[in-house]
């Protein structure tokens, strides 16, 4: 009875010690069975530094052929088209990853007084500039816009607030909000795709670079698509196509002068 | 006091209202459907992890997965056996819906029983319910 209080802390202790062993050698035993899970890219994923694309608008002749790569992205994308629906043309519900432009809305920095008159009627195909330096990451609050390791501007939609702080950030217009259901659209001319999510009313969107296409070993659906009117490769790669094509064409960048430094360059 | 039928009137309405979330469940199935696994689920034999854990675990699991499909651009997923998935909804034969592609019968019987609405189909589609 004298030292029971001295048994009880020895075995309280013992059993204490015990206890925390058991649990860590249950975890052993439960882990040993195999490795730990983990995550990695396809074998066959094109990987880059920098994407970047070179558009040599000298193949486009028409608005045809710039017609024919939108609608590429667009039905792959499953990007709604309201106009579909016989209402008349809404800029403001537009969502678009793509499309065309006049030389002087697209280079408006470019846009002297006397034009080459070729240029100067060029259908030019613009889309998410992927910048190096995006102020849409800089401006969205949650983080859902953010760059990737490769230099392709990424969307996070599962974390879009619908805020459009990136719309107003891009000085290039390419981004499109979701002010209806774009599942209204897509519905009724039956072609929604698997292989992309739709997207719901109240989140932006706009060009991913394709990189679910990238992630299988695929490159982006305009490039293929366009016979070798663009070229997309790495632009630190100096071996890449596009590092070849920029040393032997002279390009032009949309808005040059907002620091931004676009990766989709012209040929003009 | 002659507002006798009122009140009594009243008290029936406000009973009845007290009350009628409890008549209205009366009548709705509350009984667990099982879910169905799929032909191709049953000839792949297992889940990503073991399905005790999936059951309580699968919502944790997407979540993880479309963050490093995302945010990191990696898509494959390789469980403790070392067996290969993609980390995907529903793109793809190694996907949820590409195994369990019965969603109506397996993802839907539990969520409704449970009362669990993903909003995750108002933007992932069911390949079985687009062309
Ligand atoms: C606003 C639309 C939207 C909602 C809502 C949404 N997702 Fe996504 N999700 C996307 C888009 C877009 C991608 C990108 C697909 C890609 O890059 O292949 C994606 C990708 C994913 C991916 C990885 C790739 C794939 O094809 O599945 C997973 C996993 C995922 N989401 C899970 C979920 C889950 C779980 C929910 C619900 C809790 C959810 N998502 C809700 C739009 C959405
Ligand atoms: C390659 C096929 C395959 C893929 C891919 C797969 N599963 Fe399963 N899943 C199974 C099989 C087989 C079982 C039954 C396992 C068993 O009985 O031990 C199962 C079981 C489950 C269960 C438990 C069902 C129950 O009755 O308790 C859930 C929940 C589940 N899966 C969800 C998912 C989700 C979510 C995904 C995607 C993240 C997924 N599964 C991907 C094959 C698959
Ligand atoms: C065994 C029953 C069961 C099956 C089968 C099942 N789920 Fe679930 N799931 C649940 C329950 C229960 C919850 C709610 C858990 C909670 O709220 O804690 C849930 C929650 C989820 C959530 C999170 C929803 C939210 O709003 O947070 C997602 C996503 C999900 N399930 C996807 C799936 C998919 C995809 C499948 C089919 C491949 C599937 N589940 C099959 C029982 C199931």
């Amino acid at each position: 009875m004298e030292n029971s209080r001295r048994k009880f802390l020895k075995v309280a202790g013992a059993s204490a010690l015990g206890m925390g062993m058991a649990g860590t050698a249950v975890r052993a035993i439960a882990s040993g069975s195999g490795n730990k899970p983990k995550t990695m890219k396809n074998d066959n994923a094109l990987t880059a530094k920098h994407w970047g694309m070179v558009i040599d608008t000298r193949k486009f002749k028409s608005h045809k052929d710039v017609q024919k790569l939108i609608d590429v992205c667009h039905k792959i994308h499953n990007v709604p088209d309201f106009e579909y629906l016989g209402e008349h043309k809404q800029q403001m519900h537009e969502i678009k990853w793509m499309w065309e432009e006049e030389y002087k809305h697209a280079f408006t920095d470019l846009n002297y007084k006397y034009v080459n008159k070729r240029v100067e009627h060029l259908p030019f195909l613009v889309l998410c500039n992927h910048c190096e330096n995006p102020p849409c990451v800089k401006a969205c609050p949650t983080k859902a816009t953010f760059k990737r390791d490769d230099g392709i501007v990424s969307m996070d939609f599962h974390r879009c607030i619908g805020c459009r702080f990136c719309m107003a950030a891009c000085p290039y217009g390419s981004r499109s909000f979701n002010f209806r259901d774009p599942r209204a659209a897509l519905n009724l001319k039956e072609e929604t795709v698997s292989g992309f999510p739709t997207r719901m009313k109240g989140v932006v969107e706009k060009c991913n670079f394709c990189a679910e296409r990238l992630a299988i070993g695929k490159k982006p659906a305009c490039v293929e698509a366009s016979n070798g009117a663009i070229a997309f490769g790495d632009l630190e790669d100096p071996e890449s196509d596009v590092r070849k094509l920029l040393e032997s064409n002279y390009t032009i960048r949309r808005k040059q002068g907002m620091g931004t430094e676009p990766s989709v360059y012209y040929i003009v | 006091m002659n507002d006798k039928k009122l009140i009594i009137t009243g008290v029936i309405i406000f009973i009845f209202i007290l009350i009628f979330p409890f008549l209205y469940n009366l009548g709705g199935t509350t009984e667990f459907i099982d879910p169905v696994l799929s032909e191709k689920a049953k000839a792949a034999k297992f889940c990503v992890v073991p399905k005790e854990d999936m059951k309580v675990e699968h919502m944790q699991i997407l979540d993880v997965w479309r963050d490093t499909v995302v945010r990191k651009g990696e898509r494959v997923y390789v469980n403790s056996d070392g067996k290969k998935f993609t980390m995907s909804l529903s793109t793809g034969e190694n996907s949820c819906l590409g195994c369990h592609n019965n969603k109506a019968e397996f993802c839907d019987r539990c969520h409704d029983y449970a009362s669990v609405r993903p909003y995750c189909w108002d933007c992932h589609t069911d390949p079985k319910e687009i062309k």
